[in-house]
Parts: structure tokens; C-alpha cells; sequence
């Protein structure tokens, strides 16, 4: 195995991306994404890292660049928050309609107004529609992990297509956490060098990113939601091959205690870690409560989803990011996931922790109360805002 | 040959769109934008080839006699070869319907 160390979160990524062996680099520094950048930076100036830095003057030219870096076949890498996430957003839809496998990390930040630095998931939510395979890391192993498998999975043939890992802002960009690094012999077996399908070379001209009239677009727009839906299997492949490199296996959705619970919490993302002591606790007093941790949030694992709660008579959804006059966008999800089962469990949503505000174990431990008491009392689609002062 | 895109069926579609056949816009029909058409009195004409030069979709081509001739089938009608043309030997004409 290879060696245990603590490092930060975001210092570990940037490791990742050096250990992935990327060609080029183009990002724009911003809070709290910044110390990924900062040590890839030194990472390449100090000559560890063999690949191209681009200091771009905005977030829309880093993933630009990477696009016109990815087309002529070289591995590149991104990663943002926030406002630069916007700023790039046309750009990602591009990535992913020309299918190339661009990697970015995006440290989970609040879109402004107010302007807020703080965690929560409304900038991913932002791009939600884009096209890019997306994971939502509960900790910072994940993060690490998670950048060897992505480059693995948007490379193959099979699937070609541009993946993000969202992980929480400050939660797990800034603290420090034990790792369990990789030995570099062991990564290079399982990230082979990247071999483009297509790429721009002046030796056989080929054209990327034509125009499409209405007579052929829907077509190329179906094959790329089947590219993105039959990715699916690729996704349990690569997973299963990390986990029997590193015994470290991950799954679309995870379960917690969730063994003939009735109320299960539905969590993306940090909150994990911190819902699950709050089960231990509510399993402590003899509740009937378990936890279920959605990873992969495109493309959306229904089947997995629906194995995971079908069971339960409730499930308190707590997002982490408000559609305004909507409510939480992983509840929408859920509700769309388990509409077609008589037997659904009833669903009530929170949002919380939004703008990075703590959300501790009894926080969610409250929160299990009130959706029980509400469901028992007949509101069955209940909503709300966390923690608001009235 | 590359077939038109409406016979195209979402499964024949290259990965990512991109387009292995360089050079295939030449197929591309953009003639039936237009409603004026260029018509060219040879009398007029002095050869001169400006309306060649200025044409922004390359639909002029030198014939064997000499004239420079728009391509209907690139032709947007446009209307500059007409505004350019010095002896004013271009002129504009409504295109006739079913033609």
C-alpha cells in the first residue's frame, strides 16, 4: 500500500493532477480553489511536474484553453469555484457537446449576490444541465481518488467525456486530512498515456466545433445523452478496477445503516461524513434511521437511487443549494427518481448549510425530528429553509 | 461523399461531431437564402473581375469566354458583385419562383 500522510485537501489534489501526469494546466486562481492552483504552479515551475501552466486572465480562457488543449490530444486539467465556474459555464457546455475528456475539480462556493466566499452547491447547480459526468466527494480521500479515476473514465473510448469532481469548499479544500498516497508505479498502470480518438493535427485536417443546423442537431444531442447514460457501466468498471488497485471501492450511491430503516437522510457530498454521526446517534437511542450518500450526480444513478430508499417510509432530503422558487435541486431529483413507484417513501426537503453556515450532528439529528413529526402529521412534500431566523 | 445532413441518423454521427472529411463546406447549399439573383450583361462587362474579388462567398468562377459568372448554387444575393461592378453590368433581379 502506499504511504499514509496528512496533507491538505487541496494540496492532495493538486498531487493527484502532478501523479496523473497532465500535460497542460490552465486555471484562474480563486478562493477556495486557489491552493490546487497555487501548488500546481510551483509543481511546474520547480520542474516536478513536465507539463504547460497557462496563467489565463479569466476562468472563460482557462477552460477554453483546455478545450483547444484537449483537442489536439493533450491530458488537461482545470478546476474553479464560484463566480469563475459562471464565468466559464458557455465554455463547459462546448467540452462536452465536442466530447473531450477535460478533468476539473471544482471547490464548491456560493454564487453571489450576496457575495459570499462559503461553501454550498449552488455554483455546480449552476451547470447542472452541461453534459460532464459529475461526482460529489465526501472527503478529501475521495478528491485524490477520484482525479485518477475521472482521467481513466473520460479517456476511454467508450466514453469520452469531460468529468468533474465537486468537493466542499473550506469543509474539505482547507483542512487537513490523512491520505493514503499512491505509488506512482501503480497509477501509471492504471492511467495509461491518453490516446485521442480524434485530434487536431495539421498531418489529417478535421474540423471540431462546426456549426449544426436544425435538420442534424437533435441527433447530435442524442448521442450525447446516450454517450453520457451508457457511460454508466464504464463508471462501475473503473471503480471496480481502483478498488481492487487500492481496496478503496466506490459506489454511484452509498448506503449507512440504512439495514430496514424507516427515515433515511439523503445527503450529497461533506454532509456525509457529519450525517453519519448523527445516525450512530439516533441508531444509539434506538431510532430507526440510516443514510444514503449520493456520489454520482450525472448521469443520475436511478436504479442505484431506487435499491437505496425503495424500502423506507421517509427520506429527509437535505440539499446544499436552493433553486430559487423551486426548492432543493437533489430533492427534485429524488422525487423524479421514485415518481413511477406506488410504494415511494414520502420525501421532505431541507436546504441547509448554505453559504457555508455549520451544519453539525444535531443539527441533523433536528432535522429528522421535524420531517418525522411533519410526514406523521399528513405533510407529506414539506420544504423548508433550514435554520432561518424568523 | 459526405451524404446531406438530414439523412443522417444520430448512430453515424463521428464522436463529438467533428468532421473527418476536410473541405466538405463546398458542399453546403447556400443559394436558396437568396431572393435577388446577380444577372451579368456581357456587353457591359470589362472583365475587370472585381465582382470576383469582393464576393464574400467565392460564388464567382471565370468561364471559358472570359466572364466571370456567379455559382447559383453558393450565390446568397447579396448584392455587392451588383454595388462594386464599375460599368454597372450586374444587376439584381427578383428570382423567379420554382427556380
Amino acid at each position: 500500500m502506499g504511504k499514509r500522510v496528512g496533507m491538505e485537501v487541496s494540496i492532495a489534489a493538486a498531487e493527484a493532477v502532478k501523479q496523473a501526469n497532465v500535460d497542460v494546466i490552465s486555471a484562474y486562481p480563486i478562493t477556495p480553489q486557489t491552493h490546487i492552483v497555487e501548488h500546481l504552479s510551483e509543481l511546474v515551475a520547480n520542474g516536478e511536474l513536465d507539463a504547460e501552466f497557462f496563467c489565463v486572465e479569466s476562468e472563460h480562457s482557462a477552460l477554453s484553453v483546455c478545450v483547444g488543449s484537449e483537442a489536439t490530444g493533450a491530458r488537461s486539467f482545470t478546476c474553479t469555484s464560484a463566480q469563475g465556474l459562471a464565468l466559464m459555464s458557455e465554455i463547459t457546455y462546448i467540452a462536452s457537446g465536442l466530447r473531450l475528456p477535460i478533468v476539473m475539480i471544482i471547490a464548491n462556493r456560493t454564487l453571489s449576490a450576496p457575495l459570499s466566499i462559503w461553501n454550498d452547491h449552488s455554483d455546480a447547480m449552476s451547470i447542472r444541465d452541461c453534459g460532464w459526468i459529475q461526482f460529489f466527494a465526501e472527503n478529501g480521500q475521495e478528491v485524490y481518488d477520484h482525479v485518477f479515476i475521472s482521467y481513466r473514465l473520460a479517456e476511454d473510448r467508450e466514453v469520452l467525456l469531460p468529468v468533474i469532481i465537486n468537493m466542499d469548499g473550506f469543509i474539505l479544500s482547507h483542512v487537513i486530512e490523512p491520505f493514503e498516497m499512491i505509488d506512482q508505479e501503480k497509477i501509471d498502470q492504471f492511467l495509461p498515456p491518453y490516446q485521442p480518438l480524434y485530434r487536431l493535427h495539421p498531418d489529417r485536417p478535421i474540423t471540431m466545433g462546426a456549426f449544426a443546423l436544425p435538420s442534424i442537431f437533435a441527433e447530435t444531442k442524442k448521442a450525447q445523452e446516450v454517450a453520457i447514460r451508457s457511460s454508466m457501466p464504464k463508471i462501475f468498471e473503473v471503480w471496480k478496477a481502483f478498488g481492487d488497485m487500492t481496496g478503496r471501492y466506490y459506489k454511484p450511491v452509498e448506503t449507512y445503516k440504512t439495514e430496514e430503516a424507516e427515515t433515511l437522510l439523503v445527503t450529497m457530498g461533506s454532509f456525509g461524513e457529519t450525517a453519519s454521526v448523527a445516525v450512530d446517534e439516533m441508531r444509539r437511542e434506538g431510532r430507526s434511521v440510516g443514510l444514503v450518500k449520493i456520489r454520482l450526480w450525472r448521469p443520475f444513478p436511478f436504479e442505484e437511487f431506487k435499491k437505496a430508499t425503495l424500502g423506507a417510509k421517509q427520506l429527509v432530503v437535505i440539499d446544499r443549494a436552493v433553486s430559487v422558487g423551486m426548492g432543493g435541486p437533489v430533492a427534485s431529483e429524488v422525487k423524479a427518481a421514485l415518481y413511477g413507484y406506488d410504494s415511494r417513501p414520502s420525501i421532505y426537503n431541507f436546504v441547509a448549510g448554505i453559504s457555508g453556515r455549520d451544519v453539525a450532528p444535531s443539527d441533523f439529528i433536528k432535522m429528522a425530528d421535524k420531517a418525522e413529526i411533519e410526514i406523521e402529521e399528513g405533510n407529506k412534500e414539506g420544504y423548508e429553509l433550514y435554520g432561518v431566523r424568523e | 461523399m459526405t451524404k446531406p445532413e438530414s439523412e443522417w441518423t444520430w448512430k453515424e454521427l463521428p464522436v463529438g461531431n467533428v468532421i473527418l472529411e476536410p473541405g466538405n463546406a463546398s458542399q453546403y447549399r447556400t443559394g436558396d437564402w437568396k431572393s435577388l439573383k446577380p444577372v451579368l450583361n456581357k456587353e457591359l462587362c470589362i472583365h475587370c473581375g472585381l465582382c470576383y474579388i469582393f464576393c464574400p462567398d467565392m460564388a464567382y468562377n471565370l468561364d471559358a469566354e472570359g466572364f466571370f459568372i456567379a455559382d447559383l448554387f453558393y450565390c446568397k444575393g447579396c448584392g455587392i458583385c451588383a454595388k462594386e461592378c464599375p460599368t454597372g453590368a450586374i444587376t439584381m433581379v427578383v428570382e423567379e419562383e420554382g427556380k
